[in-house]
């Protein structure tokens, strides 16, 4: 049978490699939030050909009009051409943008100047979000710990069960923000109310993975009481991984693959982040969640910091 | 033996009431009181249109009731504008959710009806002021209270007589502050009559205290002219034909059935309880949204189409059987997405196929958990049964979890008015409840009879996927 756990430090190590850029990236840029959680406007404009004004034109008609801060970005259209400006600004009403597009359309002598999007947020509500939404991930993650625990009441350490899911939680967490700091330098994404309801659906998901492969170790630890613990979570971890890899990779990931390949640009960031989320979340059932248990039911943090080899 | 033929009736009958329900050409349904149109909601992601969110500003003591009546009264305004299908929706204690399918390019839809439309029925003397006119009004100061400096009044120079010293009470003030006899609140209801020629009448009625004070005002009046102003801005100047003894008065006009009603309903919906802020606007092209409906349907059929040539391939029968049961799947729950019905919006569609995930991911635990007990030489029927058995944990708490998530994320979604979050745990949530029958009846018994079809199962393992 394949040792899967006893190589458990270079899989902590491998996830921190992963994580780390991420989070330095977060650390110096800030989080990059979209207007939905800071307040501001988008307005993605959808112009008939190419030929699309100058930035700095743009900003000055914005600055004109009193707003400052204007961001200004060019976007492919749906048919394939680089003729959509997608324009941030501060939080601006209808009546303004009514106002703002008539301008545009004499100040660039712009006919067919259509309205793709138009998200505007005040700030008082985008605080409120914020908070709730805050508030959404502290619930996902209690009830879930509160459940694993109940649903393992039967065997020893049911409590550890709960907390070694929500640590592999917290590393899918970490993964879904690391890819989206990455995906804002290179594509300019942003952290919006889509961005929350992936980074929910990892929790959920990546819960019950690490639900299936824990319930394995249940199962066993009846039936091969006398292995040692870490033989034991070895033995479970291989059982499930057939299933593991065909649920998740086979038809999960082709699913997203799929959408984020053909699903058009609105939901292309979307489903990458989901993408990377649930392969994390079935990564880390395996490689962070059940060789947490093992350290912890042979207290290995005591040998850590002693001058020998950790048995890798 | 025999229950699994008529599990196979009751699924093949429920099929049938599925794919009855999916058929686009469907009529509806109409058994006594209850009625269901059967058609495809599609969200404004999906369809172009415009969210606005609206909330009260915090400082503005405000009820439940208070806020149920506001959005009521922007619904109708709008649907009183000609946009149609306009949902107004309350979501938590001071945020109001209004939907315009369809509409892209708003205007100022919102300005209009967001607007607290102070209505006032003003002694205008003896001119007749044109619509659109803005005009100072008495209401709401005190007498003692200073004049302004300048008027702001545009009362065009056509009107012949300057108003006398009885159409402005308050004699110091300055000549072109009119006096309200009258607001909109005093109102009880509002109707347009259609006369003998042709020629719309708006018919009004006030209460007994306001009736009083109608009677004593057009007694004094006749001939005057009493203009409706709402917002400061003159609506219409009809003058004053009779004393008004009854509170009930009609409105003559050269109206047409159009400019009829839009009257009533500035009359009818003229003030909102509350103030309102604009705290959230959302506009998507309808190209957009066609483009995305095509582009994630096309993703959908793609995906689903690798997932179930994997699944026969890899489970060979069984995955077949999965397939099957998959496809019922899909059926089933756009036919539950029909009879809700369920808004589909673009993160809806995701959760629909994140929960076919969840739905395969039922179907894998069993036949992985099948392949074992084959392995460890039990008979077909009692691998079938044990797999079945022993792979119910796991699937119930593994799902049980997801529920627990997909219950978080409609809070979430319910308490901002973020429609888009709500859809995708509503449709997540079906998809995993309904996946969890499927995988425990559907798989199971299309399984145990494709067993019984298959002669000496257990000499032929490679049909097992082995």
């Amino acid at each position: 049978m394949i040792n899967i756990l006893g190589k458990r430090y270079y899989y902590f190590a491998l996830s921190m490699l992963l994580i780390i850029p991420g989070l330095i990236i977060l650390a110096v840029n800030g989080l990059p939030l979209a207007i939905d959680f800071k307040g501001g406007t988008l307005l993605e404009l959808q112009f008939p050909t190419t030929n699309l004004p100058e930035t700095t034109d743009v900003i000055a008609l914005y600055n004109e009009m009193g707003f400052e801060e204007v961001q200004v970005q060019t976007a492919l259209g749906p048919s394939g051409e680089r003729d959509i400006l997608v324009i941030r600004s501060p939080f601006m009403d209808d009546t303004t943008k009514i106002a703002l597009v008539d301008q545009m359309q004499t100040k660039f002598g712009i006919e067919e100047l259509a309205v793709n999007r138009f998200d505007s947020v005040g700030p008082v509500i985008a605080g409120q979000v914020t908070n709730r939404a805050a508030l959404a991930v502290a619930l996902a993650a209690l009830a879930v710990i509160i459940y694993i625990t109940y649903a393992f009441r039967g065997i020893p350490h049911a409590f550890r069960y709960g907390v070694c899911a929500i640590i592999a939680m917290l590393h899918d967490i970490l993964i879904v923000f690391s890819i989206t700091a990455i995906g804002s330098v290179f594509w300019g994404w942003q952290m919006d109310s889509m961005f929350l309801t992936a980074l929910l659906t990892v929790i959920g998901f990546s819960t019950q993975d690490k639900i299936v492969v824990f319930d394995r170790i249940r199962e066993n630890s009846g039936i091969l009481r006398k292995l040692p613990f870490e033989k034991l979570a070895n033995h479970s971890i291989v059982q499930t991984l057939q299933r593991s890899i065909n649920t998740q990779l086979m038809t999960v990931e082709f699913m997203l693959l799929s959408l984020a390949l053909f699903g058009g640009v609105t939901l292309r960031e979307f489903a990458v982040i989901l993408l990377v989320g649930l392969l994390s979340g079935t990564y880390s059932s395996i490689f962070i969640a059940a060789p947490l248990l093992v350290v912890w039911e042979n207290q290995e943090w005591k040998t850590w910091f002693r001058r020998q080899s950790v048995n890798a | 033996m025999n229950r699994r033929y008529v599990n196979l009736i009751i699924i093949l009958l429920l099929l049938a009431l599925s794919i009855w329900i999916d058929l686009p050409s469907n009529p509806g349904i109409k058994i006594g009181t209850f009625e269901r149109s059967l058609e495809t909601v599609l969200g404004l992601d999906l369809r172009g249109g415009m969210q606005v969110i609206l909330s009260v500003p915090a400082e503005i003591a405000v009820t439940q009731q208070n806020l149920q009546d506001a959005a009521q009264i922007l619904e109708n305004r709008s649907n009183a504008l000609g946009v149609d299908e306009v949902v107004y929706q309350t979501a938590g204690e001071r945020i109001i959710v209004g939907e315009y399918p369809g509409v892209s390019e708003a205007e100022d839809i919102i300005g209009k009806i967001k607007e607290t439309g102070q209505l006032e029925f003003v002694d205008f003397g003896d001119v007749r002021i044109p619509a659109g006119t803005v005009v100072e009004t008495d209401f709401g100061i005190s007498d003692t209270a200073a004049p302004e400096a300048t008027p702001t009044t545009e009362v065009t120079p056509t009107a012949e007589q300057t108003p006398t010293a009885e159409v402005t009470p308050t004699e110091t003030t300055s000549a072109t502050r009119y006096h309200t006899v009258l607001t909109g609140a005093d109102l009880t209801s509002v109707g347009v009559v259609r006369g003998e020629l042709n020629n719309y009448t708006v018919a009004i009625e006030f209460n007994s205290d306001a009736a009083d004070t109608l009677k004593t005002w057009t007694t004094e009046n006749v001939g005057k002219i009493l203009g409706i102003v709402l917002d400061k801005t003159v609506i219409s100047s009809p003058s004053v034909e009779n004393p008004i003894p009854d509170g009930q008065a009609e409105i003559i006009g050269q109206f047409t059935s159009e400019s009829a009603n839009a009257l009533a309903v500035q009359l009818r919906y003229g003030s909102l309880p509350i103030p309102l802020e604009i705290e959230q606007i959302r506009v998507i092209g309808p190209t957009l949204g066609q483009d995305s409906l095509d582009k994630s349907l096309l993703a959908g059929i793609i995906g689903f189409g690798i997932v179930m040539l994997f699944m026969g391939i890899y489970y060979r029968v069984p995955g077949i059987v999965a397939d099957l049961a998959l496809i019922f799947y899909a059926l089933l729950v756009f036919a539950i997405f029909k009879l809700v019905p369920v808004t589909l919006t673009l993160p809806g569609i995701a959760g629909f196929l994140l929960s076919t995930g969840a739905a395969l991911d039922a179907n894998i635990l069993i036949f992985e958990r099948l392949k074992e007990e084959i392995r460890n030489g039990r008979t077909m029927r009692q691998a079938i049964d044990l797999a079945w058995r022993r792979a119910w944990p796991s699937i119930r708490d593994s799902n049980i979890a997801a529920l627990i998530t997909a219950a978080i994320l409609f809070w979430f979604g319910s308490t901002f008015g973020a429609s888009f979050v709500k859809g995708f745990a509503l449709t997540l949530a079906l998809g995993v409840g309904v996946s969890l029958l499927t995988a425990f009846t559907v798989t199971r018994t299309l399984l145990g009879l494709a067993v019984e079809w298959i002669k000496n199962p257990e000499q032929r393992p490679g049909l097992f996927g082995l």
